[in-house]
């Protein structure tokens, strides 16, 4: 009777293993992960925001925004920054299509782009710095540098990255693995962009707003 | 929670590798959508178009958030289904997170200051 | 110091041999000590020949069951040396009264205490929370290995990394003089200018990287992984918790990362974010410090609820109680979790508003918690409980708990913290949230899963003598704080003037003493163990009874893990697949893909250690040079595209058929 039971249930039984082919292991997660990256990325923005927002206007009798920003430097920047958004684009879709040479000259003008930013920023900081605005002015420069220079860094970080990408491509081709590497340093260069946002609204322009 | 059910597929095990990468209509879009959401507000400010500070700040905070949707979608192809939806959850936790970090941050240190050094608005 | 030229401030930075501490003879022993120890180690490995083995089977390995023992590893280690920071505090605090200086200077004492605090939390709760989740997640989603296994390595050792700085702080130099949490103004450059500080930043900075990374790992692999079936609602009690956990991690380890590197910069470069003047804030650091401190409890806490929620159904004999509100209960304190930092510093006067929300968000976040308790002690109800060892240590921790929990919701009254903030109150209380409940639930945690990574069970007359004086030691050490407290005791004195404080401080050395003897027979409780192994041998993979995937491989897991993925059909998976007629399969392997071992990650992170102490002495040259060097490592590893091989079927089929043997036998 147990038996008969026992072959009974052994007919209902599912299966409890895949015995097909299994997953390939690598790459299917790295997105994903890249993603909770960039997120985390974001909380360390959120910080550098908050105390730009909560020691901001603390002058200390010194310069304050209205004093030193000169927003079509900056808009000329924020140009930069979106043109090399959408250089990026085009690289993307010139990956899709295959067109490898396409894509690396696409990338090349990112990175001028990018390149064109970061000069930019730097000559604004030597120009705050000359005028005596240096970080250890006041808190309000001490936020100000920190959160601009940290942007500026994770670009001159994303540049690094992009000559290497580019250099791997023009090693191995656009294989899988270069492939997935250069959907996320687009995903990494779009989100700057999106920080960028962040920062010249809050601290350029509100910073001047009387 | 049992028959046809329980032969689920291996969901989570194959991922798609390939999210989608956007078309260069996509991307033409959200840079011109851009470029408007950027130059409405540095004319605002530069110009003092609205004469009004707060009322400037709350319009230019407004394209901001504006843009940064506009990216997101165009740029960083955001939608719910990408990764079976754990970007989008992603990206509304951290949003929730950025949120209590700012505000409270904000909230906090206003309320100490104007508790602990009522003089320093003052002066 | 000024004797010392400039080319030698050029080479050594700031370091001189004056910073060696052989003045100081408690030092000089330990040192002795360590050194011989060391020495002695480095000699059976080499007399052993275990340096290839240990470099090619573990330091490189990518194995998350291998990097999950390495973590427990440096956990117990770290354990050591932060619980003789306890026992040389109590012993202090035992004897400095009334005019005696006790063995302490100042100076020492305000060491202790921040190692003590910074070890335990970031060197001891973490690494053992982490290796529970880097041993056990995957192995109970059905996967193979983490989402990103070399990623894995490189974390562990970038912890080791921030655990060999604070090491080192001990014989070169000194440690932070500051509390675990180094607020400001006393932690910056004007009132902390030696090095201590330096450790104590570029320690966490570095540690925090591999924490994140890990974070970001695990969830990438709870997300992705699992094997086919397991719905959310499927997915074990202890990896939900796991998940929350290192999306709490992603979430917060961020801000803490940021938080220290703007002090760094007020320490380094001269800035003002939280300086006392031109418009500086300290209060803004303990803002946003407290921003990520409160989540990070839960990090610790979250895991280990799951840990207890295994083992209660487990030795239960049952499914747990509630499964459903035990997970959004689980998902609720995650998002919480953010919402009531403010209660750590309601008397620095942000007011009544401020504090009021703050006081209610706490007291709300205690009640999802308390539903955790009621669907334990209902999962008890009517179970056959087996009264193994980490069924006592569940036991001892729900009672522990909710004493710890009362006293925090007392404390969550803003009237109420006023009388008590930084009093040996806020001490007890939350030594009792953390032993009671992450301590005991780690000792759980490993006497459950033992069996599981090394395939014979710990010896039961040992546990439970470590158990007895662990639990008994700690009511004994705290319960004496809790009274000090409430009579207006403050933290960190390393000496008194009121004699009838004395016999309180001598008790609660008594139990640090007993704990003491609790770590002791533990470390005896392994050592039994592996003499012993043949008697405690487990073949069936499962010794418990278990309920969750883990427990339908062999003990230990083959390197694969999994001979075929398993697909899940229900919550507790192997219950399942026990009642329903599972036969293991014993043909028709495959080859197997699996990642490669890569020394990588340990070069980064040495180099990593080295750039840390490089900064930590103001040695520029060499901070550039290992940047560089850390750099250029992660690249040239980026042009490794050769990252896996396939395990031969054949390999698989020896492997299998060594357990089918087992299994014949058992």
């Amino acid at each position: 009777m147990a038996k008969a039971k026992a072959q009974a249930q052994a007919a209902s039984v599912p299966a409890f293993y895949v015995t097909g082919d299994d997953h390939a292991h690598s790459g299917g997660s790295t997105m994903l992960g890249f993603w909770l990256y960039l997120m985390s990325d974001c909380l360390i923005f959120a910080v550098l925001f908050a105390t730009y927002g909560v020691l901001g206007r603390n002058y200390a009798a010194g310069p304050s925004g209205a004093d030193l920003f000169d927003l079509r430097l900056v808009a000329v920047n924020t140009a930069m920054l979106l043109f090399s958004s959408i250089t990026y684009g085009f690289a993307m879709l010139a990956m899709d299509k295959g067109k490898q040479a396409l894509m690396q000259r696409w990338l090349v003008v990112t990175g001028l782009f990018g390149l064109a930013f970061l000069a930019i920023e730097l000559y604004e900081f030597a120009h705050l710095i000359r005028e005596g605005a240096t970080p250890m002015r006041s808190a309000f420069l001490s936020s100000f540098f920190t959160l601009v220079g940290t942007h500026g860094l994770h670009v001159t970080f994303g540049l690094i990255w992009l000559t290497v990408l580019m250099v791997q491509v023009s090693k191995r081709g656009l294989i899988e693995a270069n492939r997935r590497r250069l959907l996320c340093l687009s995903m990494f260069w779009h989100f700057l962009d999106v920080i960028w946002i962040g920062v010249f609204t809050f601290v350029y322009l509100m910073g001047v707003l009387k | 929670m049992s028959g046809s059910h329980d032969q689920a597929e291996p969901h989570g095990a194959h991922g798609d590798d390939h999210a989608p990468h956007g078309s260069l209509r996509g991307y033409v879009t959200g840079f011109l959508l851009s470029v408007v959401l950027t130059a409405i507000p540095f004319w605002l400010v530069m110009n003092d178009i609205l004469g009004n500070a707060t009322l400037t700040a709350i319009v230019i905070m407004a394209f901001a958030a504006a843009q940064i949707v506009v990216h997101m979608v165009y740029f960083l192809h955001m939608n719910g289904r990408s990764e079976g939806g754990w970007n989008m959850m992603g990206l509304i936790f951290t949003l929730v997170i950025v949120a209590i970090v700012l505000a409270g941050s904000l909230w906090v240190m206003f309320h100490l200051n104007s508790n602990m050094m009522p003089d320093m608005h003052r002066m | 110091m000024t004797s010392y030229p400039d080319w030698w401030k050029l080479i050594f930075g700031r370091f001189t041999l004056e910073a060696i501490p052989y003045h100081e003879p408690i030092l000089i022993g330990t040192f002795a000590a360590v050194a011989l120890g060391g020495l002695a180690l480095v000699a059976l490995v080499t007399r052993l020949k275990l340096w290839g083995y240990l470099w090619h089977e573990w330091f490189t390995s990518v194995d998350h069951k291998k990097i999950g023992i390495m973590y427990m590893i440096l956990g117990v280690i770290m354990l050591l040396r932060g619980f003789a920071d306890a026992l040389m505090m109590r012993g202090q605090q035992a004897i400095a009264f009334a005019g005696n200086e006790g063995y302490l200077p100042p100076h020492h004492y305000d060491q202790i205490f921040t190692a003590h605090g910074v070890i335990m939390i970031f060197f001891v709760a973490m690494p053992f929370v982490t290796g529970l989740m880097n041993y056990v997640v995957p192995l109970q989603i059905g996967a193979r290995d983490v989402a990103f296994p070399f990623l894995n390595n490189f974390s562990f050792w970038m912890t080791v990394s921030g655990a060999v700085l604070v090491m080192m702080s001990l014989f070169i130099g000194e440690f932070a003089k500051v509390g675990w949490l180094a607020y400001p103004p006393l932690s910056g450059a004007a009132y902390s200018p030696g090095v201590g500080m330096d450790y104590y930043l570029w320690a966490l900075q570095i540690a925090g990287v591999g924490t994140t990374l890990s974070g970001v790992n695990l969830i990438a692999t709870i997300v992705k992984m699992r094997a086919p079936g397991m719905e959310m609602m499927r997915m074990p009690v202890f990896t939900w918790t796991a998940l929350c956990t290192n999306v709490l991690i992603v979430a917060t380890f961020p801000i803490l990362a940021a938080t220290l590197a703007l002090l760094t910069l007020d320490r380094y470069v001269g800035t003002n974010f939280f300086t006392n003047d031109l418009g500086g804030n300290p209060m803004m650091y303990v803002n946003l410090i407290w921003i990520w401190g409160h989540p990070e409890v839960y990090i610790l806490i979250l895991p280990i609820f799951g840990v207890y929620s295994e083992v209660a159904s487990t030795f239960c004999g049952k499914r747990l109680f509630g499964y459903a509100s035990m997970v959004y209960a689980t998902v609720v304190i995650t998002i919480l979790s953010y919402l009531v930092w403010l209660h750590h510093f309601f008397t620095m006067g942000s007011g009544a508003s401020v504090n009021s929300f703050f006081g209610i968000t706490t007291m709300i976040i205690s009640i999802p918690t308390g539903a955790k308790i009621f669907n334990w002690l209902f999962t008890m109800y009517r179970g056959r409980i087996r009264f193994e060892l980490p069924m006592m240590w569940l036991l001892a921790f729900m009672l522990t708990f909710v004493i710890g929990g009362m006293t925090g919701v007392m404390l969550a009254v803003p009237p109420a913290d006023f009388v008590l903030h930084n009093s040996l109150f806020l001490i007890a209380h939350f030594h009792n949230v953390i032993i009671g409940g992450v301590v005991f639930g780690v000792f759980a945690g490993i006497a459950y899963w033992f069996p599981k990574a090394f395939g014979f069970k710990l010896d039961r007359f040992w546990g439970l003598l470590s158990f007895w004086f662990w639990v008994i030691g700690f009511y004994v050490a705290f319960m004496p704080l809790y009274v000090l407290g409430l009579m207006g005791v403050t933290r960190r004195l390393s000496r008194f003037e009121d004699p009838s404080l004395q016999i309180w401080f001598v008790v609660a050395a008594m139990g640090a003493v007993l704990i003491a003897l609790g770590i002791l027979c533990f470390i005896i409780q392994i050592a039994v163990s592996i003499m012993r192994r043949e008697q405690l041998r487990d073949v069936t993979g499962d010794p418990w009874d278990g309920r969750t995937l883990e427990w339908s491989t062999s003990s230990p897991p083959p390197a694969y893990n999994f001979a075929f993925t398993p697909i899940v059909h229900d919550l507790d998976a192997w219950a399942d697949m026990k009642k329903r007629g599972y036969s293991r399969p014993l043909g028709g392997f495959k080859p197997i893909h699996m990642p490669r071992n890569t020394g990588a990650g340990v070069i980064i992170a040495g180099l990593a250690t080295v750039c840390g102490f490089a900064l930590i002495w103001y040695i520029w040259w060499l901070a550039a040079l290992t940047f560089i060097g850390v750099v250029a490592t992660a690249i040239i590893h980026s042009f490794n595209y050769d990252r896996d091989f396939h395990i031969p079927a054949d390999d698989v089929v020896r492997e299998e058929d060594a357990r089918s043997r087992q299994l014949g036998r058992a």
